[in-house]
């Protein structure tokens, strides 16, 4: 499907979801309530089948955070970005490791840097941390690193 | 982390394999549970050379922040370096000189060869075979001594810089890239004949670790990995960049999605390899081998986005710009990463012995998994 086309579809899909465009891909931005039975839909949907997630990942605003998840479809080669803003204080969202596979690490290392909770996730661990890490989650934009050699 | 070491409450045998294991290549800890011999549950612990490279290239500027990349996939530094440059000169909209964009063809093709030269000779040296290691070296070393001369260095490279090359290629670099190619020629040919028709590495190879097409791509595994269970997924041909979509040339795909399988793929990606460098190497265009760009680069505020193949699978680079001379937010979607998480899928059933195999076609390079 072509940009347009998928505008029209996720319209459908999603009444009221914020679209944009301009970017490299179409953008979705949705609440963070929206996206389990959305992701299932992007999922198993025959049209959309976007089956592949090749990136998820987090960013900081200082006032809230975003996530985002970069999809792709195997089959049909459309791409979209999905973005959903979270409480910077107490940010949670649903998993979607039952969804795509590739998402349990990935979303255990945005839990450990950023502090993102996933709701019903298996196994919410510490990845690349050492265990027993206390502090602050470094990628955040308040984590100051004590021994940063490259500060400029 | 080592404290759970032991036995389970239901009898099984819980084992570390490294951080320091001569067959992870790096330091790759890995927990399994065994039933016997028989893998219940692999669990990888990372970390141990974890720079926090996405949180250093905040403070970097898009001039520097490649550097630090090279370090990642320090077998691709190249393509990593590539995978910079794109994503910056996406932003500015910079047309790179056409001589440029040839020459980075050139050398990534000749890093993904080197790359899987040392996979293979590492790979067979994991399954008991040592000789390989020191036939695979020989011919990577003429690909380091090419880059030696034309680079300046023969690991981590930082040749490709945003908006063309550091420097003009050595007068030197075509008639060694050509010798190199008569030389190795013949020897891909010699490494079948050595270890991939040989009755006892085939026999600890088929049928090992296998991965199915839905598992792969719901795994996000990407790269020669995924290639082996039929996904297609060469980031070359499907989304291509620099000159890859006015050149011939193949998407070796293998069905198997066994050891064996991602084993072919790659010893076939070799030749695919050669035969692009052949396309390429008398037609270097004359002209600049850099656009002109500005001392200090700015991207414009918004997001970029840049996909493109490694020897290992699909790198992404994922930058989020506020219109500063750093990155805001820069993320490395590392295709080790994601091939490292279908391992537990891949291994449980099989046998102990069988999980080095694995490893090995998993082809895991662990700074480019920790970042």
């Amino acid at each position: 499907m072509n940009v347009e086309e998928l505008k029209i579809k996720i319209s459908e899909l999603l009444p009221g979801a914020v679209l944009e465009e301009g970017g490299q891909w179409l953008t979705i931005n949705i609440e963070p309530n929206q996206w389990p039975a959305f992701a299932k839909q992007l999922r198993n949907d025959t049209n959309l089948y976007f089956d592949f997630l090749f990136c998820l990942t987090c960013i900081d605003w200082k006032t809230h955070l975003t996530m985002v998840y970069h999809l792709d479809s195997t089959k049909f080669r459309h791409n979209i970005v999905v973005k959903s803003k979270l409480d910077v204080a107490t940010p949670a969202i649903e998993t979607v490791s039952n969804i795509w596979r590739t998402a349990e690490f990935h979303e255990r290392e945005v839990y450990e840097m950023f502090g993102v909770n996933f709701i019903n996730h298996p196994d919410l661990r510490l990845l690349i941390l050492p265990d027993g890490w206390e502090g602050k989650n470094p990628l955040r934009k308040d984590f100051e690193d004590p021994i940063n050699m490259i500060r400029l | 982390m080592f404290e759970e070491i032991g036995t389970t409450a239901e009898g099984d045998l819980q084992i570390n394999v490294g951080p320091q294991h001569p067959a992870t290549h790096g330091v790759l800890h890995l927990v399994l549970t065994l039933n016997g011999e028989t893998i219940k549950k692999v669990e990888p612990h990372l970390g141990f050379i974890h720079r926090s490279i996405e949180k250093m290239c905040e403070s970097l500027t898009y001039r520097q922040f490649s550097y630090v990349t090279s370090r990642m996939d320090y077998l691709s530094s190249h393509i990593n370096n590539n995978a910079c440059a794109l994503v910056v000169e996406k932003g500015l909209q910079v047309e790179v000189p056409e001589r440029a964009k040839v020459v980075r063809v050139l050398v990534d093709e000749l890093t993904r060869i080197a790359s899987h030269e040392l996979w293979w000779g590492a790979m067979a040296m994991d399954l008991g075979a040592f000789t390989p290691f020191f036939h695979a070296f020989r011919e990577r070393e003429s690909i380091n001594d090419i880059m030696e001369e034309t680079c300046g260095a023969r690991l981590t490279m930082n040749y490709i810089v945003p908006g063309g090359l550091m420097q003009d290629i050595h007068p030197n670099f075509q008639k060694r890239v050509k010798h190199f190619i008569q030389l190795y020629k013949s020897k891909v040919d010699e490494y079948n004949e050595m270890v991939t028709g040989n009755i006892i590495f085939q026999n600890r190879m088929k049928g090992v670790g296998i991965l199915s097409k839905e598992d792969a791509i719901s795994y996000g595994v990407t790269g020669p990995a995924a290639r082996g269970s039929g996904v297609s997924c060469d980031t070359r041909k499907l989304y291509p960049y620099e000159v890859y979509d006015k050149i011939q040339f193949d998407e070796i795909l293998e069905t198997g999605g066994d050891s064996f399988a991602r084993y072919m793929v790659r010893i076939r990606e070799m030749n695919e390899s050669i035969k692009i460098i052949e396309q390429l190497i008398d037609n270097i265009p004359e002209g600049d081998f850099q656009a002109k760009t500005k001392a200090v680069l700015k991207l414009p505020k918004g997001e970029f986005y840049q996909r493109v193949e490694t020897a290992r699978g699909e790198l992404g680079v994922y930058i989020v710009s506020e219109g500063g001379t750093t990155p805001y937010r820069i993320k490395f979607r590392s295709p080790g990463f994601s091939n490292l998480s279908a391992l537990d899928h891949m291994a449980r059933g099989s046998k102990l012995g069988d999980l080095v195999a694995m490893m090995g076609t998993l082809d895991l390079v662990i700074p480019d998994i920790d970042r």
